[in-house]
């Protein structure tokens, strides 16, 4: 494979003043790492854009409609990844990730693995073929794990860049040594299963951390059913299904038969606030989310009902409130004040044991499906990433800040600052902000040099 | 190996069927429970006001006196299980209660016996495995529930007997004796405890629920580690017949009994008279007598 896998006008370094490198690094390329990285580039810096997956765009990018104003996230967001994938100043190395760091503020080194994709990025125009075509289909991590995936995948129809890799772990030819049907078809011949990781080095002024979060797995949770009732789903799951681009089509289906679910639980707080067993921090989104998931259902499914199990609904923010007061008043969500005790399948139902806490009693609802709002928790090797970048991550991993209040996106570290969610859970909205900022960060530093 | 043995009261009248039976398998299967020389009730709950000194001095003096007799005591009803396996954890951690029950009781107990559930000694020192081997008559065909009720489980952090919000010990001690067990999601929900004392309409409730979920997953017979709890789904169903007509009884064993069919005993021997609901007509129709 050629050095680089987008060729995304290779622009020459912008030349230091002083040996002070005015170009900048933004490792993930989530909603925050896009949005830092449009501002620098729109600032006349050389942004490297640096994205574990195969494509830009993060969970976003797994979202059906966006609250407060209910809006399509694939509508929203595609502009912007592509604007990034096109941008003359940003060059994106996906599929990579940061190995190495060392240096100082205005100049850092990084050196970055290149995975093997197997399939060569330069020769491949992007067609498709190979993944019509790739006769293994298994679970779908984008799709958590219900609609099938091909061995030979992108993470999606719109993605920026369009070219796909090969999961080893899934690939016929890998695993049993024949098969090799996507070198076969590929018109250009851009299939190389001898492809090997590349080492790249970067020399970068400012870095900014913005990998994201994950979802603490249902697994965790005993009392849900340790992951292994099939009908109870997690909120990007939820996402999923009622996603155009979705394993349904955005049809709201339960996993286990395809049905419709005519009664569909949501409960909050799983994980979040339970500092007994789980998370002791609010994930701040699940509030929302949940609220417009129980909003979403209703508009497709009409006869169907809604329950919504919280322990305080937390709608700060513009036009929060609002949307949550909609749901309730205008399309017959039902809230209910409690935690539940546990979930269990009965036949082809899903049996919910809950207390509702305003009228002192049990609540047994017998569902069709379980949305759990699990906790967002830091990516599980987002500590690895802090001590190679030197910065500090607290307990769970979150990248803290060098003070709480008055430099909410400034390290310890000079040069280095975090956006988004690997600093702690937020909306969209807050994500967005908090990239701008450390992008504009970025630019006083350099400014000032 | 020997162990010593606490019985605690009911094992004393109301459920001689299971402690006779567990003394009886014991031996078949190589090791002697010893009773405990001397030995009082156990507290029957363990307390849980902040000011519970006097409530943990019967069950510290049983840990201080079996300390002196060796250094593993197990038991079988679950509710003595759950009293003594707490307190010898508290006196082990909580240096300053462990001197003022240990000034008062005139003892110089550390907590350092291990406490085992019979259930436990199965698994941990002969092994399911071995068990297995030494199973004379398995109990195939027979559908079993295992029911676990609260107190061998709760509160999870102390007890530690398996994993807390789905175990699966007691299931496996069942296939290990030949029969199947099938899973119900009442197997770790309250009996009703003493509610069957004050409020008996509500155990009763406990219990119809616990029965009719196992009998809906295909349980023939449920089986209990607890005289409380045996006393709720066994004792009375004959309440749980008088409101709900359609109710059809289900055999309650202990699961010492289900052990001595295994191991061979004779059905003389397995205290059946003590079951409210009569066991043989089905043990009879699975072929084992």
């Amino acid at each position: 494979m050629s050095q680089s896998f987008n060729e995304t006008e290779q622009a020459e370094p912008t030349p230091a003043q002083n040996g002070f490198v005015k170009r900048a690094m933004v490792i993930g390329g989530g909603i925050a790492g896009i949005s830092a990285s449009i501002d620098l580039g729109n600032a006349g810096h050389e942004v490297v854009l640096v994205e574990r997956l195969p494509s830009i765009g993060g969970r976003m990018l797994q979202l059906s409609e966006t609250f407060p104003t209910l809006d399509c996230a694939q509508c929203t967001l595609t502009p912007k990844t592509v604007e990034t994938g096109q941008h003359p100043k940003i060059r994106l190395l996906t599929y990579s990730e940061v190995e190495e760091v060392s240096g100082k503020a205005g100049d850092f080194l990084v050196r970055i693995r290149r995975k093997a994709a197997y399939v060569d990025w330069q020769m491949c125009t992007g067609c498709g073929l190979c993944q019509q075509k790739c006769p293994s289909k298994q679970p779908s991590d984008f799709d958590r794990g219900m609609g099938l995936g091909k061995a030979i995948y992108t993470l999606s129809p719109q993605a920026v860049p369009n070219k796909p890799v090969i999961d080893p772990a899934r690939c016929r030819y890998f695993k049993e040594g024949k098969c090799r049907v996507c070198e076969k078809l590929c018109p250009v011949g851009a299939i190389h299963y001898e492809q090997k990781d590349q080492y790249v080095e970067e020399r970068v002024g400012a870095i900014i951390a913005a990998v994201g979060f994950d979802l603490m797995p249902q697994e965790r949770f005993g009392e849900y059913g340790y992951g292994k009732v099939p009908d109870v789903i997690d909120g990007l799951a939820f996402e999923r299904l009622n996603s155009a681009s979705g394993p349904t089509t955005g049809e709201i289906r339960r996993p286990s038969d395809g049905k419709v679910p005519k009664e569909v639980v949501f409960i909050q707080c799983t994980g979040s606030r339970d500092p007994e067993r789980y998370m002791p921090y609010c994930s701040r989104v699940c509030c929302m989310y949940t609220g417009k998931h129980a909003r979403l259902y209703k508009h497709k499914v009409h006869d169907g009902q809604a329950y919504i199990f919280y322990m305080d609904i937390r709608s700060a923010g513009k036009g929060y409130e609002e949307f949550i007061q909609q749901g309730m008043e205008e399309e017959g969500i039902l809230y209910l004040r409690g935690r539940v005790s546990r979930i269990f399948r009965d036949g082809e139902k899903v049996v919910v044991w809950g207390a509702d806490t305003l009228t002192g009693k049990k609540v047994e609802v017998s569902a069709d499906m379980v949305v759990l709002a699990t906790a967002l928790t830091p990516q599980r090797d987002s500590k690895d990433l802090a001590a190679r970048l030197g910065i500090v991550a607290d307990e769970h991993g979150f990248f803290t800040e060098v003070e709480r209040k008055l430099r909410p996106v400034e390290t310890a570290v000079e040069g280095i600052y975090i956006a988004g969610c690997a600093q702690g859970p937020k909306d969209i909205a807050d994500a967005v902000a908090h990239a701008n900022a450390a992008a504009s960060k970025v630019q006083s530093l350099f400014a000032k040099h | 190996m020997d162990y010593l043995y606490f019985p605690g009261c009911t094992l004393y009248t109301k459920a001689k069927n299971f402690d006779q039976t567990a003394r009886n398998c014991s031996k078949l299967l190589g090791f002697e429970l010893k009773e405990l020389s001397k030995w009082t009730c156990c507290g029957a709950t363990f307390p849980l006001a902040t000011d519970n000194l006097m409530a943990l001095l019967p069950p510290a003096r049983i840990l201080a006196n079996a300390r002196e007799e060796g250094n593993v005591l197990t038991t079988l009803c679950a509710v003595c299980f759950n009293v003594i396996k707490r307190t010898n954890r508290l006196i082990q951690g909580d240096g300053e209660k462990r001197d003022k029950i240990n000034n008062y009781i005139e003892k110089n107990y550390a907590g350092d016996l291990r406490v085992l559930h019979y259930l436990e000694v199965l698994k941990q020192d002969i092994g399911f495995s071995q068990l297995k081997e030494k199973v004379q008559k398995p109990l195939a065909g027979l559908k079993t529930a295992a029911y676990y009720g609260c107190m061998l489980l709760r509160p999870f952090s102390e007890m530690g007997f398996d994993d807390k919000e789905r175990p699966s010990l007691f299931e496996e001690f069942l296939e290990a004796l030949g029969a199947k067990a099938v899973d119900f999601p009442y197997k770790i929900e309250c009996c009703g405890s003493f509610q069957s004392v004050g409020s008996p309409e509500v155990a009763t409730e406990c219990a119809y629920k616990i029965l009719t979920s196992a009998i809906k997953n295909g349980a023939e017979a449920v089986v209990s580690t607890c005289p409380m709890c045996t006393f709720n789904i066994d004792h009375k169903q004959a309440d749980i017949r008088q409101k709900y007509l359609d109710f059809k009884p289900v055999p309650i064993f202990y699961f010492t009994q289900l052990l001595g069919i295994s191991m061979g005993l004779d059905h003389q021997t397995l205290g059946f008279e003590q079951n409210a609901i009569d066991p043989l007509p089905l043990l009879r129709e699975k072929g084992f007598f």
